[in-house]
C-alpha cells in the first residue's frame, strides 16, 4: 500500500518532475534578473545565478527602462498594491451586508435582488468591456482608482460563500441575540462578523490574487503613467521583444509582480485552501 | 435551504444591499443591456447617427472568415489548455496522495503557479522560449527544430497554450487532491485486498469517484482558457503572426479598441456572453447533482 516496498519512489520521481516543471520557468526568471543583458544575449544563457542580482532589481524599481520612460516599477508596485486592496476589501465590505440581508430577512423582491446578484457570474468583465468602458467614460472614471475597481467590485462568488456560510449559523444564536434585545445590526457586528473570520481570510487572500493579476481592465481604463500597475508595466518594457529589451530588468519585474500575490497566499495558505475548495463542495 | 429565525423590517435589508445592487445595475446590467443594443445597431465613421440593423452584425461576423477563424482558434486553444492543464495536474495529485514525507512541501510549491498573473506566466514562457536567446528556444534551434513562433503559427499558439496550462497547474492540482482525499480509503483497501491491482484500483475506483471533479475542473479550465488568458495572448503574441492566436476576448478588444467597429464587437461580446451563460449553466446544473449524490 501507500509509501511502501518496491515502487515506493516512483510517487516522489514523479513530483520530482512535476516540481521541476512548475519551477523552471521561475528559476530561469531569477537566474536572468541577476545576470547581464550580455550574459542572456550570449545564448545558451547559464543556469547559474550572476553577480548582478541587487543592483538589476535596484535599477528596475527605481528607474525602470526605457519603455517605462523613467517611471520605477516600485511605484508600479504601489498602484498595484492599492488595486489589489482596494478590489479586495471593496468586495468583501459590500458581500457581507447583501448576503446578511438575504439571508437574515424577509422582504419583498428578496429573491428578485438574490438573483440579480447571482447572474453577474455570468458577465465577466472581459464580455462587457468596451460597452462597461463607455459606462465608465461617461461617469469620468476613466483613470480615476473608482473607474478602476468599481466594475471589478461586484462579483457574485464573495456574496455566494458569505450566503453559504450564514445559513449554516444556528437558529439559536440568533434567538439569544434576540431574546437579549440585540438587533439586527448589533448582531451582524459582535456575533456574525467575528463569525466570518476564517472565511474573510480565505477569500481575502482569492480576492487580493484575483485583484493583483487584473489585466484587461487596467489596461483599458487607465492611461497615465503614474496609474501604471506592474502586470500592465512589463509589457511596456518588452516592446518588440528583440535584443534591445533589458531582460535582466524585465526578469527581475517579472519576479516582483510574482512576490506579493506568492507571499499573500503562503503567509495564508490554511484558510486559501479551505476558502477555494470548501464553496465548491 | 432557509433560515427559520429571522429579523423583521424591510427598509433595512434594503439598505444593506443598496451598494452591491448600485455597482451591479451601473456596471454589469448597463453595459450588458449596452452591448445587446449596440449589437444591433449601427454607427456611421463619425459616430454621428446610428441607425437599427437588426441581425445584420451577426451575420457580418458569422460571414466573416476572420471570426470563423477566432472561433476555430479559440476552440483549439481551450481545449488543449484544459487538457493539459488537467493531465500532469492529475497525475501530481494521484502521487500527492500516496506520498506522507514531504507532502505539504510538494503541495506548497506546485500550488505556486495559481498566484501568478497569466500575463506574468506570458511573459516567463516567452523568455524561454525565444528563437535566438530562450534557454528552450535556442535548445529547439541547436537540434535542428526551425523554432520562430514569431513566424510560425502552429508553433506560437503551441507557446501560448503551454503557458496558459502552467499557470493552472496548481489550482487543478489543488482540486484533484482535495477529491483524492475524500474518497475513503477502505474502499480502496478492499480493493486490494481482493487482489485489485494498483492501475485496476485507480481505473475501477478512484477515477469513476472523482469524476465530478473532474467535469467541474473541466468547466473551469475551459472558461479561463476562453476568458481569463488575454494577458497571455497580449504578452506572447499580440494575436499574431497573422490572427493565428487571436482568441475571441483578444478579438472583441482589438475589433473595438483598435479597430473601433462598436456594433460588430458588442454583437461579439453578445455571443461571448451566450457562451459564458451556457458554460455556467452546465456547472451549476452538475453543482446541483453533486449535492444531491454526494
Amino acid at each position: 500500500m501507500a509509501g511502501s516496498g518496491r515502487g515506493a519512489w516512483i510517487p516522489h520521481a514523479t513530483l520530482l518532475a512535476g516540481l521541476a516543471l512548475v519551477l523552471f520557468p521561475i528559476y530561469v526568471a531569477f537566474v536572468a534578473s541577476s545576470l547581464s543583458l550580455g550574459d542572456i544575449l550570449a545564448a545558451p544563457m547559464t543556469l547559474a545565478p550572476g553577480p548582478h542580482l541587487f543592483a538589476n532589481f535596484r535599477e528596475a524599481l527605481v528607474s525602470g527602462t526605457l519603455g517605462t520612460s523613467g517611471q520605477g516599477v516600485a511605484r508600479m508596485m504601489a498602484n498595484s498594491l492599492v488595486m489589489a486592496m482596494l478590489i479586495a476589501i471593496g468586495k468583501i465590505v459590500i458581500s457581507l451586508p447583501s448576503a446578511y440581508a438575504v439571508v437574515f430577512f424577509r422582504f419583498p423582491l428578496r429573491r428578485l435582488c438574490f438573483w440579480a446578484i447571482f447572474v453577474t457570474l455570468m458577465l465577466p468583465v472581459e464580455v462587457r468591456i468596451i460597452p462597461t468602458y463607455k459606462v465608465a467614460a461617461d461617469l469620468k472614471l476613466i483613470d480615476t482608482h473608482a473607474g478602476l475597481v468599481l466594475p471589478l467590485v461586484a462579483s457574485a462568488t464573495a456574496t455566494l460563500l458569505f450566503r453559504q456560510f450564514f445559513l449554516t449559523i444556528p437558529d439559536e444564536l440568533a434567538e439569544a441575540a434576540k431574546l437579549d434585545g440585540a438587533g439586527p445590526w448589533r448582531f451582524f457586528i459582535w456575533i456574525v462578523i467575528p463569525l466570518s473570520r476564517t472565511n474573510i481570510a480565505a477569500l481575502f487572500v482569492i480576492l487580493f490574487i484575483y485583484g493583483w493579476n487584473q489585466y484587461l481592465w487596467p489596461l483599458l481604463v487607465t492611461d497615465s503613467p503614474g496609474m501604471t500597475t506592474i502586470v500592465i508595466g512589463i509589457r511596456q518594457m518588452i516592446g518588440t521583444g528583440d535584443a534591445q529589451t533589458a531582460w535582466p530588468l524585465v526578469m527581475a519585474t517579472a519576479l516582483l509582480a510574482i512576490l506579493p500575490p506568492v507571499v499573500v497566499m503562503l503567509t495564508m495558505q490554511r484558510w486559501f485552501v479551505a476558502g477555494l475548495i470548501e464553496p465548491e463542495k | 435551504m432557509e433560515r427559520r429565525v429571522i429579523f423583521s423590517g424591510r427598509l433595512f435589508p434594503i439598505l444593506l444591499l443598496t451598494p452591491q445592487l448600485i455597482v451591479t445595475i451601473v456596471f454589469f446590467f448597463w453595459p450588458a443591456a449596452q452591448a445587446l443594443r449596440q449589437s444591433v445597431e449601427r454607427q456611421d465613421a463619425f459616430g454621428l447617427s446610428t441607425e437599427f440593423v437588426g441581425a445584420a452584425n451577426f451575420a457580418g461576423i458569422f460571414a466573416d472568415p476572420a471570426y470563423l477563424a477566432s472561433v476555430e482558434v479559440s476552440f483549439v486553444f481551450s481545449v488543449a489548455v484544459a487538457v493539459l492543464a488537467l493531465m500532469p495536474s492529475l497525475l501530481l495529485a494521484v502521487m500527492a496522495d500516496r506520498v506522507v514525507r514531504g507532502a505539504n512541501l510538494y503541495k506548497t510549491l506546485l500550488v505556486l503557479p495559481y498566484a501568478i498573473a497569466p500575463a506574468i506566466a506570458g511573459v516567463l514562457w516567452l523568455f524561454l522560449f525565444n528563437p535566438s536567446f530562450g534557454i528552450v528556444g535556442s535548445l529547439l534551434r541547436r537540434v535542428g527544430i526551425d523554432w520562430n513562433y514569431l513566424l510560425d503559427a502552429r508553433q506560437a499558439l503551441l507557446l501560448v497554450i503551454l503557458a496558459a496550462a502552467w499557470k493552472q497547474i496548481g489550482y487543478n492540482f489543488l482540486f484533484f487532491l482535495a477529491g483524492l482525499q475524500a474518497i475513503p480509503k477502505s474502499l480502496i483497501e478492499a480493493a486490494a485486498l481482493d487482489g485489485a491491482s494498483a492501475s485496476r484500483r485507480f481505473w475501477r475506483i478512484v477515477f469513476p469517484l472523482l469524476a465530478p471533479t473532474s467535469f467541474f475542473l473541466l468547466v473551469v479550465n475551459i472558461v479561463y482558457a476562453f476568458f481569463d488568458t488575454f494577458g497571455v495572448i497580449q504578452n506572447v503574441t499580440q494575436g499574431g503572426p497573422g490572427q493565428a492566436t487571436q482568441i475571441l476576448v483578444y478579438k472583441v478588444w482589438y475589433d473595438g479598441v483598435a479597430g473601433l467597429d462598436l456594433g460588430g464587437s458588442a454583437a461579439q461580446s453578445v455571443i461571448l456572453m451566450a457562451i459564458v451563460i451556457a458554460l455556467t449553466a452546465i456547472q451549476f446544473r452538475f453543482v446541483e447533482r453533486r449535492v444531491h449524490y454526494g
